[in-house]
């Protein structure tokens, strides 16, 4: 249990490639941050620089109210569970949790009685004499698991541990993970480039981009405000609609399309992109003030929802329909909202307002 | 597998299913056919050794090597085990058996020690010309102990290691191919094994020890038998830098063996020799069907 925080960080690999541009972070005791973006972004090196397994190029990383930069993995008081799980294929499931504890010279006894505690924790009881290649993979997952709770950490830190489980397996571990983290307190950072593990499993998201750090934030902010286009097209599935305009009075030019409605107080004639999520959309067969006409392309069945995919203007558009909302038939017309749409400066990105 | 393949196949057959089961069954006869051919064809003259071996000397003296069975078998295995011989009397079977042990488990432990060890810097460690260094240990393949036996020689005897262990067994493990073989082996272990080992606090020689060394058993074990009997059948250098009787080897005494018996009677005793033959096969013999099962346990584990 530890506060951490990330000041500056800086990676430079030994090829000239920079892959993590000045990362800050503060990570309150026992918060659960989620590192999230697409691959390559340097969630891996960012996780592995904390963990002592990349060198820092440039920059401070505390954990507790030590400075850890130049400490081995094995005396920063951390903990790591891998995608690929890294259990040691010759030693039994007792054995592998209890390696890390014997080579810190701990009692037998202690170390029999925490590898048994984890091992009741994480339902591993029976299977503590197997060796790995007998387990199931989210059993060998939950040894993984076991492995960082007998250290009793003051830092987990996860890379992918669940990408190489199929998905109903995922979203049980998933709870389960959260659920074990919560219940140790132990302050976490989770890997993944699986958004709908970030927005249910973080108290607060990092999104990562080409090596910046585009937002922080809970799920929520992440998700009904996002910083920039970046975070406003990854985050949320089916992608954000996006349409480049410009700023006129009472609304946003669209190209092609027409005036928006929009209440904003922004500089006439400044070029802006316009998002609005699919499900803030809504069909109906009678224009009014804030619709837009909208040709019907195809529908995508979800069970509890369905995909209306069509154009407004010549632009691809998709809406979200609740599955109770049939798509009508006739003349349609999208509902847009003037306080759904999320405006960002085209040039930079970054959100306005 | 071919024969099994012939039976599981069902019994209501058309005409040209008959006709394709027949090619199929002669066929495997003929693969066997070779095969037992080729077999007895290599095991022949071992089996005529073996049975020589219990004739008395006079029998062989007259009518040649024996195939058949005579009551001398105890005598002569007696006789080469532990009659003294050679110029010096100093040396018996037993201590040539117990020299060729030393040689052969000196030479693969030895060799395999040094490799595992060279191949782990060159894989784990980050220096210069890592690479480099690497290539270089894989060119010594092309210097055999034949081709560098002069100067290996001079240096031996300059340390004053002629008629020692030390000297017999030292010049001959360094071995390229080892190294290349284990650190192949060491490449394809995963990264994120030798990280978790680094955050559970395995410094480099815990890990080695602890983590690599049991991953890397069946490799020891197969590089185990191969070596051994490599060593065991060394003749060129035992014979160039072992002069003292007492150092004999196996492989380098049989023939000074069956001289000095032949010296020493009116019959040349050869079948004592033939005896001596048997008992020099039979140690690599035992090592490979010993270290196999172990070999094929440990490669059916799968543990990687
Ligand atoms: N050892 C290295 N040397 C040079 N460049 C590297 C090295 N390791 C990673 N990189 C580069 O750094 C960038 C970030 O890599 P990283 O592994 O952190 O990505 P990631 O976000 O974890 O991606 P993924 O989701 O695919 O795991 C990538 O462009 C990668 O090519
Ligand atoms: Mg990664």
């Amino acid at each position: 249990m530890a506060i951490v925080s990330l000041k500056a960080l800086q990676k430079i690999y030994p090829n000239g490639f920079q892959a993590v541009h000045g990362a800050d972070i503060e990570i309150a005791d026992g918060e659960f941050i989620v590192l999230v973006g697409p691959s390559g972004c340097g969630k891996s090196t960012l996780l592995r620089m904390i963990a002592g397994l990349e060198e820092i190029t440039s920059g401070d990383l505390i954990i507790g109210d030590k400075q850890v930069n130049d400490l081995d993995p094995a005396d920063r008081d951390i903990a790591m569970v891998f995608q690929n799980y890294a259990l040691y294929p010759h030693m039994t499931v007792y054995n592998n949790m209890a390696y890390g504890l014997r080579n810190r010279k701990n009692s037998k006894e202690s170390i029999e009685k925490s590898v048994r505690e984890a091992a009741r924790l994480l339902n591993l009881e029976e299977h503590l004499d197997r060796r790995p290649s007998q387990l199931s993979g989210g059993q060998r997952q939950r040894v993984a698991m076991g492995r960082a709770i007998v250290r009793e950490p003051a830092l987990f830190l996860f890379d992918e541990p669940l990408s190489n489980l199929d998905a109903k397996l995922r979203n049980q571990m998933r709870i389960e993970i959260r659920k074990l983290q919560r219940q140790l307190g132990t302050t976490s950072v989770y890997v993944t480039h699986d958004q709908v593990e970030a927005m249910t499993m973080a108290d607060r998201i990092v999104v990562l981009n080409g090596g910046n750090i585009e937002q922080i934030g809970t799920p929520d902010e992440i998700y009904h405000r996002p910083a920039s286009v970046f975070v406003a097209t990854f985050m949320g599935a089916p992608a954000m609609n996006l349409m480049e305009g410009k700023v006129a009075t009472g609304g946003i030019e669209i190209d092609g399309i027409g005036l928006l409605k929009s209440d904003h107080k922004l500089d006439a004639s400044s070029n802006v992109s316009v998002g609005v999520r699919p499900e803030k959309v809504k069909l109906t067969t009678k224009a009014n003030g804030i619709t837009q006409p909208f040709v019907h392309d195809f529908t995508e069945e979800l069970g509890a929802a369905r995909l209306v995919h069509g154009r407004l203007g010549d632009k691809p558009f998709v809406i979200n329909l609740h599955q109770e909302d049939e798509v009508p038939t006739g003349d349609l017309y999208a509902t847009i909202s003037p306080d759904m749409l999320h405006l960002f400066d085209t040039a930079t990105g970054k959100r306005l307002s | 597998m071919t024969v099994t393949d012939t039976f599981s196949t069902p019994p209501a057959v058309t005409a040209v299913k008959v006709k394709k089961r027949f090619r199929v069954k002669r066929e495997t006869l003929i693969d066997h056919l070779i095969l037992v051919l080729g077999a007895l064809f290599m095991l022949f003259p071992v089996v005529l050794t073996f049975m020589t071996s219990s004739y008395d000397n006079l029998a062989f003296a007259k009518s040649g090597l024996q195939f058949g069975w005579s009551d001398q078998f105890f005598e002569n295995y007696e006789r080469a085990m532990f009659e003294t011989s050679g110029f010096t009397g100093a040396i018996d079977g037993v201590s040539m058996l117990t020299n060729s042990l030393i040689l052969g488990f000196g030479f693969a432990i030895g060799k395999i020690v040094i490799s595992m060890m060279a191949a782990y810097a060159i894989v784990y460690f980050r220096f210069r010309f890592a690479t480099l260094s690497f290539w270089i240990i894989f060119t010594t393949l092309l210097l055999p102990l034949e081709v560098r036996i002069l100067p290996s020689y001079e240096v031996v005897q300059g340390l004053g290691l002629g008629n020692t262990y030390t000297g017999l067994i030292v010049p001959l493990i360094a071995s390229a191919t080892g190294t290349f073989f284990f650190r192949q082996f060491f490449r394809s272990v995963p990264e994120e094994l030798v990280e978790a080992a680094r955050i559970d606090g395995a410094g480099p020689v815990k890990f080695f020890i602890d983590i690599l060394v049991p991953l890397s058993k069946t490799m020891i074990a197969a590089l185990f038998i191969i070596m051994f009997v490599y060593g065991w059948n060394q003749y060129l250098w035992p014979t160039l830098i072992t002069t003292d009787e007492g150092m004999f080897t196996l492989v380098r005494g049989i023939k000074n063996i069956i001289q000095s018996f032949t010296d020493s009677s009116s019959v040349p005793e050869f079948t004592v020799g033939f005896a001596l033959t048997t008992i020099t096969m039979l140690p690599p013999v035992l090592i490979v069907i010993f270290f196999q099962s172990w070999f094929v346990k440990g490669l059916t584990e799968s543990d990687k």
